[in-house]
């Protein structure tokens, strides 16, 4: 379903210095995608021409990006006049030179909203910082996400998973989305914060209003926002007077105290810092992981060989994890221009945005052979998935451990299963299925 | 054959130390290095090279002896 279907061919090519300025007007993708009507709070005056016009919140990119962005990579850097101006690189080595050049792109605004909102927006560093302070505001959460760390909630995940699937194994049939991916994160997540588990559905909530709802919805969004920051003062306050409802066998630290503790130079982080981490902290790991998850069971259930494969050959599963990963992408980020800069002779002008597209670089033919195949056992993969450069996702072993065991614990119970029936998606900045309705047994 | 680990470039994606544990180790924050000199013992030259090809900041190198 999600399996693009190589573009149209006869596209006219433009000269460099078009910049986005299509000859014919014509647009060069057109009806590749089926699926469900628009989320109507999205709705949007529909693209005529990708080249100059583009809009991540078109239905047709929600359902089948892949065959879009085949065709922008052949051109210059696509340009939009939406979102009052930006920019949108689908080659690889594009992309890796924006999220490499920190001089000319800053990451004070991280996603492409209907009109810029806040001057200065709120912070959430280390996402919304540059360098020289992004390093340490990074630094002070990588100790808690390394490989190793990671590693001991693996038997909690475990867990989180069998009982999941024990919910709805009986009834042949499930959402995999609905009822198995969503959860499996957020759980995690309010475990490592510090906060009860029980108060998931909220979580979910609020990240819906935020980055689905919020790019074009100011007041939702904000709202959400606001709620996500009350909610982690209430935490914090808890914590001054001795007092936490983090689950009782949570870690210690957990990421509030950390954050709380946390300190530049001797000088300790101000609220606005710790607000700002905190809310990044749910809002990155919760939507992200339950795409890919969401992802990875879809194609694992649209192609019985790659499953059967991944079943009878368990040591792929690593290399398997990564190219899942690499083909269904789902974070998508942005830049603010913040000086004057020309790029494939592109002006590009202080003050406008670049939509970053990890998802569509990472589906780049001149980086990958057969980028649109899953190829389990792909040798060669330095997917951007995660980011490329300093903003490396700080969840990211996190998520691959979540990733891994959520197939391996599915496999286990449900070696065979098939998706029946449509497959949505979300929008915006993070792209998974939201509905995946599969049967089995 | 040897490998080598740029600190400069190495952003801590731990693709190397995923597959090739033998030869790479993590810091406290999560960034690699190789374990001791770089020296790849026989039989894991070729999960060397996987590294190589699977650090996306291209980080990680092989130096070949020098004879
Ligand atoms: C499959 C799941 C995930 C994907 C695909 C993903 C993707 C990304 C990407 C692409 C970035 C780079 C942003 C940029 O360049 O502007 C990023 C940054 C970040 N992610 Fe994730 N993420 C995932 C899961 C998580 C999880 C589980 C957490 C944990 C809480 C997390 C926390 C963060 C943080 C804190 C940053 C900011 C890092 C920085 O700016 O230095 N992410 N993520
Ligand atoms: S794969 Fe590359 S970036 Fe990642 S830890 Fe190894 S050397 Fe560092």
């Amino acid at each position: 379903m999600s399996d693009s279907k190589p573009g149209p061919e006869a596209s006219p090519e433009l000269a460099p210095e078009a910049c986005g300025e299509a000859e014919t007007g014509a647009c060069p993708v057109t009806g590749e995608a089926g699926g469900p009507p628009a989320v109507p709070s999205l709705e949007r005056p529909p693209v005529t021409d990708w080249r100059t016009d583009w809009d991540h919140l078109d239905p047709r990119w929600r359902d089948n990006p892949f065959p879009i962005w085949d065709e922008l990579r052949k051109g210059p850097i696509a340009r939009t006049e939406r979102f009052e101006g930006a920019w949108l690189p689908t080659r690889y080595a594009d992309v890796k030179a924006i999220a490499y050049d920190t001089e000319h792109f800053t990451s004070r605004r991280i996603v492409l909203r209907h009109k810029k909102y806040e001057d200065p927006p709120l912070p959430a560093p280390p996402i919304t910082s540059d360098p020289p302070e992004h390093k340490a505001h990074k630094q002070v959460l990588l100790p808690f996400f390394t490989p190793q760390e990671v590693g001991k909630l693996e038997p909690m995940a475990r867990r989180i998973c069998t009982g999941l699937i024990e919910e709805f194994i009986a009834d042949g049939r499930c959402d995999a989305a609905q009822q198995y991916a969503r959860h499996i994160p957020v759980r995690i997540i309010a475990y490592m914060l510090g906060v009860p588990v029980k108060d998931s559905d909220l979580f979910i909530r609020w990240i819906h209003e935020i980055l689905e709802i919020g790019i074009v919805d100011d007041e939702i969004g904000k709202n959400a926002t606001k709620a996500m920051r009350d909610y982690f003062r209430h935490h914090i306050a808890l914590r001054k007077e001795g007092r936490t409802e983090a689950e009782p066998d949570g870690p210690e630290p957990d990421l509030i105290r950390v954050m709380m503790d946390g300190s530049l130079n001797g000088v300790p982080f101000e609220e606005n810092h710790v607000l700002g981490t905190l809310n990044l902290l749910m809002i990155a790991g919760i939507d992200t992981t339950w795409s890919s998850i969401g992802a990875a069971i879809m194609h694992l259930g649209q192609h019985p060989d790659d499953r059967r494969r991944l079943i009878e050959e368990p040591d792929l599963m690593p290399t398997a994890i990564e190219e899942l990963l690499r083909a269904y992408s789902p974070v998508t980020m942005a830049r603010e221009i913040k000086k004057d800069v020309e790029m494939g002779g592109c002006p590009m002008k202080k003050g406008e945005m670049v939509l970053l597209s990890f998802p569509a670089a990472n589906r780049d033919p001149a980086m990958f052979p057969d980028a649109d195949r899953v190829v389990l056992d792909r040798q060669e993969n330095r997917h951007g998935a995660f980011g490329l450069g300093i903003h490396r996702c700080v969840g990211s072993n996190l998520a691959r451990m979540e990733l891994r065991v959520a197939i391996e614990e599915w496999l286990k119970r449900i070696p065979d299963y098939r998706v029946v029936g449509d497959v949505t998606w979300s929008d915006g900045t993070v792209r998974g299925p939201r509905t995946l309705p599969v049967a089995f047994g | 054959m040897k490998v080598r680990v740029d600190p400069e470039r190495c952003e801590g994606h731990s693709r190397c130390h995923a597959l090739a544990p033998e030869l790479f180790t993590l810091d406290d924050f999560g960034n690699a290095a190789a374990i001791g000199d770089g020296a790849v013992p026989p039989g894991l030259e070729e999960k060397a090279r996987l590294a190589v090809a699977n650090c996306p900041e291209y980080a990680v190198e092989i130096v070949e002896d020098a004879e």
